[in-house]
């Protein structure tokens, strides 16, 4: 059998001499079927489990649609529209949907907390002026990114406190007690030139000290001082802007402050206390390592706690700080020590030539770190910042359990309001909550997972 | 030295926001700013409460218009800060707030060691139980077993707690923050009694779902006597806040109105005379104008008209005077007179 | 940084003192230290002068005074209304403790079943894990919390009209009521009998590895096991003649009493905490697994271990090394998170102690460092704990 065919194979009339059209694979391995058959059947556990899936899916999505758009109104005044006949008001009885409407009447509320209405154009100045600042950082093709920063942490903060507090501050000294000189500007003034002296001073006594050029270091403090001079007049101007005090402000806006000052406070915080744990000097490193270790050690609700009830403790009679600067305080204290292990990661991640090449070329440990070390580490570790911002931008809920009106907060307040209290509207507002912080923070994880995908490629 | 420098480094880093307060002289403060701080509760109908538009009121509120209507001769000149229960005195302390108006009850702790002192009474009140009817419990004394929503961090989860203890009977206590939380869960039905003061149980009884299914029990556990607040050591802030009230009383025992007050002002009966700064500098003895107390009746109202405007019984907390009626007319109501 | 020491005696320039990087390096540390401790210093000297004129006791006094308030929760510490304050620093102690380790408990299951979930080739789970996970970990864990008690809790039926459960207990919105093991004489038995098939199954594992490696044989260890767990206390049960019976809640006028209660607050919690932590959990396990690379399986497999073998014995060894650090950091996190129970009316340590006590007793300084320094115990002695097992799963390197 074997010989016959392969000595006349070309003769015998039962061997095909041309090639069989390939035919289209069976109906269960393509299409809708087969991808189902691969993906979702493919044995019977894993069908049970599909099934199983699938009533998950069907368990939590339809009633979640059902209340939120099918069931949900839209309109209406008060809770009337909101409640069952039984509770007084129109709808039938068994009827359970989102109130929207009650987010419609508190929405304003919610972004702008009890801010007077007619200064909201303030707000959303200072909304308009940081998403102008942001929007250009975020997206790297853009040039200028040193200018755009240094509006986005010197120009932009500045603005945004004269146009949300009104400025108009008092600057009356703060130096010489008072039984010297009665507190005046002028005391202010006499104040600030002692102190710029003293700190030119110790200035001079360092860069003597360190053999460093003097004039440099008294060039620099001056300008320092200068700045900061300029920006407390500016406080001090009146804009003719209605002062607006702290505990006026909520919602969307008091979540945004303090997500946004604390990720700012933080991050020089943090990068020294990570310099300062990876230091040679044994006291540094272990009074950074305690600062960190501490408050990454306590949940931020007892920081919270501290920094409303013991805070003003540790302050000297007479001093007071605001509500808000007071958990300020706290969320950028808690906020730095898990920058500083972020930080620590980016600077452990760069090879040690880079500072063994820094030290060859003769730089000074400040010179290796300021231009080598943290602009390599700083770009390594943006989607760490990312990361440890959406979690901040989260934390900032806990706000409301020391008595600041967040946006959490804010909703949570607005059920005392007989209006519209009806049993849905608890669930309305915790679900137009959830939504308004999903959004947030999901836009900025898929903005982390892009600069993470491109850093990665730029490195390679 | 310390205090300096660390108000220094302190003031340089956050200059801004850096608030000093603290002088002797609180109605210098309040004058030179131009309002005064109140400290109210985080939202009780009736007694201080927000609408959609943020404008406060209640009787609470009242007693700070009422001394912003003597200071500036203009009620609205008042900022509200919401405090919880627990924070409330830390903000009086620390001069966050010129007076703290959010149902306090004086103690003499808080009128002693705390630092505070109480400028009189705007409401007697007493702690009481709210049940539903369907459980057809007559006295609190039956509710031996029952689970008990309260407040943390007031003096109602004390009391309640002796109460039951007192009486031997067992109890569940579940305490919140918060009081919209306490008046949730016992709307859910997570508890079966709500406590706090009555007039809290009245207030937030608006919040249940249906008001009428519940009743507050007659028993009252504890005197409450809740009043504005203001610190210790400012004789003439006190006395400001404290004759503002007593202006309020008055004006009522006196039968002047905001509506007759300007009619009034024209009477020969020589202690309205007095009230309303026709006779005697009473006005420059608690460094305001003459016509304080003419002010406060005007724009804010004597203290019946608070009383029926924000609680009484034409309005949804439907709260009888009771031991809040004058003395005259069968309440404990008595303010020293003005001479 | 680190200079090489100048050489001394060997004719090196001399430096000026001050850029001797020692003594620079030690001025530096001195005026730090100096700094700091002036600073601690004036705070504590503020304090103090504060807390006088507040006229607030200072001390740790109050810890021996009668609280005076009810706490409804405490299943292991005795507690009524005339204990002590230090009695409710234990009390709020035990209840972080719980919900924490039953929070770990629920996050690590749930949290490996998403990872794996997240892998799978069923394009559904996989889906469904990915939805989980984006949802889960875009909403504050605050305001889970709410949704779960204020929400969804809330929806449980009233006291009075229970979903009844059979022998399973009753579910209403004031909990749920399990039955309760009541214990007879001879019940002690039992739980010896526990014991000694809890030892025994040690023994077993033991001898059948000598056995394995020696001859190369396995042993049904597992089964064998769990058979003796099960098997031996059943029969100590029948023999003692059936000392335990089980309580179950009866209706009253204010709910069902009786049985053994699980809370609402410790259940919104409970549920909050480990379906929250659960999705980093998830995304630990999916890394860890990840990490590992095909080859591993594929090297095992041409050695012919099955599957099942190869999970457990090549690839989870391994990954474990990724997985146990981060995942040591979120059971730290949800300890530290079961501090939202301030939220709800779940009585744990800050709730109780730094809540109540500091109200009741107005001494925020002590409470709050009490408070804080227990976190910090707690965190550092979990991080050791599991520090040293991840010694011990490390492969030895090479």
């Amino acid at each position: 059998m074997a010989n016959s065919t392969s000595s006349s194979a070309a003769e015998t009339a039962f061997v095909r001499s041309d090639m069989v059209p390939s035919q289209a694979p069976p109906a269960s391995e393509v299409g809708v079927i087969g991808w189902m058959r691969k993906n979702l059947f493919s044995s019977i556990p894993y069908t049970i489990l599909t099934l199983f899936s699938l009533y998950l899916i069907w368990l939590v999505v339809p009633p979640l649609l059902e209340f939120g758009l099918f069931n949900a109104v839209w309109s209406g005044s008060d809770r009337e529209a909101c409640t069952t006949a039984a509770q007084g008001g129109i709808q039938s009885d068994g009827w359970v949907g989102a109130c929207w409407p009650y987010i419609g009447s508190y929405l304003n509320q919610f972004i702008y907390g009890r801010y007077p209405i007619d200064q909201y154009w303030r707000v959303n100045a200072v909304f308009a002026l940081f998403a102008v600042g942001l929007v250009p950082v975020l997206i790297p093709r853009v040039p200028y990114k040193g200018l755009n920063v240094l509006y986005l942490f010197g120009v932009f903060p500045v603005a945004s406190f004269i146009l949300l507090t009104g400025g108009n501050i008092t600057l009356d000294g703060f130096l010489l007690p008072d039984a010297i000189m009665a507190p005046s500007f002028v005391k202010f003034i006499i104040d600030y030139l002692v102190l710029t002296a003293v700190v030119c001073l110790i200035g001079y006594a360092i860069a003597r000290g360190t053999e460093a050029p003097v004039a440099p270091m008294i060039r620099n403090i001056l300008i320092a001082m200068g700045v900061l001079l300029v920006i407390l007049l500016l406080f001090a101007t009146n804009f003719g802007l209605e002062s607006v005090t702290t505990d006026q402000w909520g919602g969307l806006l008091v979540t945004l402050v303090i997500a946004v000052t604390g990720i700012v406070a933080s991050l020089p915080i943090g990068i020294v206390l990570a310099l300062g744990r990876r230091s040679q000097l044994p006291a540094v490193r272990l009074l950074s390592v305690v600062f960190i270790e501490f408050w990454r050690g306590v949940p931020l609700i007892t920081v919270l706690f501290m920094s409303s009830v013991m805070l003003p403790l540790f302050l000297p009679e007479g001093v007071s700080f605001d509500k808000l600067l007071r958990a300020l305080i706290g969320v950028a204290l808690f906020a730095a020590a898990y920058m500083a292990e972020v930080v620590r990661g980016g600077i452990q991640a760069l090879p040690k030539g880079q500072y063994e090449g820094a030290m060859a070329v003769g730089l000074s440990y400040w010179q290796m770190m300021q231009f080598i070390i943290l602009p390599q580490a700083l770009k390594l570790v943006i989607p760490g910042i990312v990361g440890s911002f959406i979690a901040l931008f989260k934390d900032t809920t806990l706000v409301l359990i020391i008595g600041l009106f967040d946006f959490l907060g804010m909703i949570q307040s607005s059920y005392s309001d007989p209006t519209w209290a009806s049993p849905v509207q608890s669930l309305t507002g915790y679900l137009f909550a959830a939504l308004v912080y999903w959004a947030f923070c999901f836009a900025m994880s898929r903005y982390s997972l892009y600069m993470e995908s491109r850093l990665d490629t730029s490195r390679r | 030295m310390t205090k300096t420098i660390l108000s220094v480094a302190l003031g340089l880093t956050v200059a801004g926001l850096l608030a000093s307060t603290a002088s002797a002289a609180t109605l210098d403060d309040v004058k030179a700013k131009g309002f005064i701080q109140c400290g109210v509760s985080q939202g009780l109908p009736g007694f201080s409460n927000p609408d959609d538009q943020g404008n406060w009121t209640g009787v609470d509120v009242d007693v700070c218009r009422a001394m912003a209507a003597a200071v500036f001769g203009d009620a609205s000149k008042v900022k509200y800060t919401p405090l919880s229960a627990k924070e409330r005195f830390t903000a009086l302390q620390s001069g966050e707030i010129d007076v703290l108006s959010r149902n306090t009850t004086w103690t003499m702790t808080r009128d002693t060691a705390l630092g505070l002192n109480f400028a009189g009474v705007n409401y007697y009140d007493g702690q009481g139980f709210m049940v539903r009817k369907s459980l057809g419990v007559a006295s609190a004394l039956e509710l031996s077993g029952a689970s008990v929503c309260t407040n943390t961090g007031t003096t109602t989860e004390l009391n309640v707690a002796d109460y039951f203890r007192a009486n031997k009977m067992e109890y569940e206590i579940v305490a919140f923050e918060k009081s919209d939380e306490v008046v949730a869960a016992y709307d859910a039905g997570r508890c079966d009694v709500y406590t706090t003061d009555q007039s809290g149980l009245y207030a937030n009884r608006l919040k249940l779902t249906n008001p009428d299914e519940h009743v507050v029990l007659p028993e009252i556990i504890s005197k409450e006597p809740l009043g504005p607040v203001v610190r210790q050591g400012d004789d003439q802030w006190f006395n400001l806040a404290k004759w503002s009230l007593n202006a309020m009383i008055n004006a009522e025992e006196l039968g002047v109105t905001s509506e007759n007050v300007d009619e009034m002002a024209n009477s020969d009966n020589p202690e309205i005379k007095r009230l309303l700064g026709k006779e005697g500098e009473f006005g420059a003895a608690i460094g305001v104008s003459n016509d304080w107390a003419y002010q406060i009746v005007k724009q804010v109202g004597n203290y019946g008209e608070s009383f029926e405007r924000n609680i009484g019984v034409n309005t949804p907390l439907e709260i009888k005077r009771g031991l809040n009626q004058l003395w005259s007319k069968g309440g404990i109501l008595y303010a020293p007179p003005i001479r | 940084m680190t200079v090489a020491d100048t050489p001394v005696g060997t004719g090196a320039p001399k430096v000026a003192i001050f850029n001797d990087p020692k003594v620079r390096g030690a001025a530096i540390q001195i005026v730090l230290i100096a700094l700091i401790a002036f600073l601690i210093y004036g705070m504590v000297s503020n304090a103090a002068t504060n807390l006088a004129k507040a006229g607030i006791a200072s001390g740790f006094g109050f810890l021996n005074v009668t609280a005076g308030f009810g706490i409804n929760i405490s299943p292991f510490v005795e507690y009524s209304e005339t204990s002590t304050y230090g009695r409710v620093f234990l009390v709020g102690l035990q209840n972080t403790l719980v919900i924490s380790i039953a929070g770990i408990f629920f996050a690590t299951i749930i949290g490996f079943i998403v990872g794996v979930a997240r892998l799978s080739s069923n394009w559904v789970i996989a889906k469904l894990a990915y939805a989980y996970v984006e949802i889960m970990r875009n909403i504050p864990l605050l305001l889970w919390i709410f949704i779960w008690y204020f929400s969804v809790l809330r929806l449980l039926p009233s006291k009075s009209d229970p979903i009844n459960l059979g022998p399973f207990g009753l579910l209403n919105i004031a909990g749920y009521y399990a039955p309760k093991a009541v214990f007879a004489g001879g019940a002690g038995w039992i739980g010896i009998a526990l014991i000694v098939a809890i030892v025994a199954s040690f023994v077993l594992s033991f001898w059948a590895k000598r056995r394995q490696l020696a001859t190369g044989e396995q042993f049904p260890v597992f089964w064998t096991s769990v058979a003796m767990i099960v098997g031996l206390p059943l029969i100590a049960y029948f023999l003692t003649g059936m000392p335990v019976s089980f309580e179950l809640p009866t209706a009253s006028r204010f709910g069902p009493k009786g049985g053994a209660r699980i809370y609402p607050e410790f259940l919104g919690l409970l549920l909050a905490l480990s379906l929250y932590t659960a999705n980093y959990i998830g995304e630990i396990v999916r890394a860890g697994i990840m990490a590992i690379s095909h080859g591993q399986t594929e090297a095992a497999h041409a050695l012919g271990i099955r599957s099942g073998p190869t999970l457990r014995l090549v690839v989870i060894p391994q990954a474990m090394r990724v997985i146990i650090p981060p995942l040591t950091n979120q059971y730290l996190n949800l300890t530290k998170n079961s501090s939202l129970a301030v939220a709800i009316a779940y009585p744990d340590l800050v709730s109780v102690f730094a809540g109540t006590t500091l109200n009741q007793t107005g001494q925020a300084v002590e409470v709050l460092l009490m408070t804080m320094l227990t976190y910090l115990a707690i965190s550092l002695l979990t991080s050791l704990l599991m520090n040293w097992f991840n010694a011990k799963m490390a492969l030895v390197e090479r």
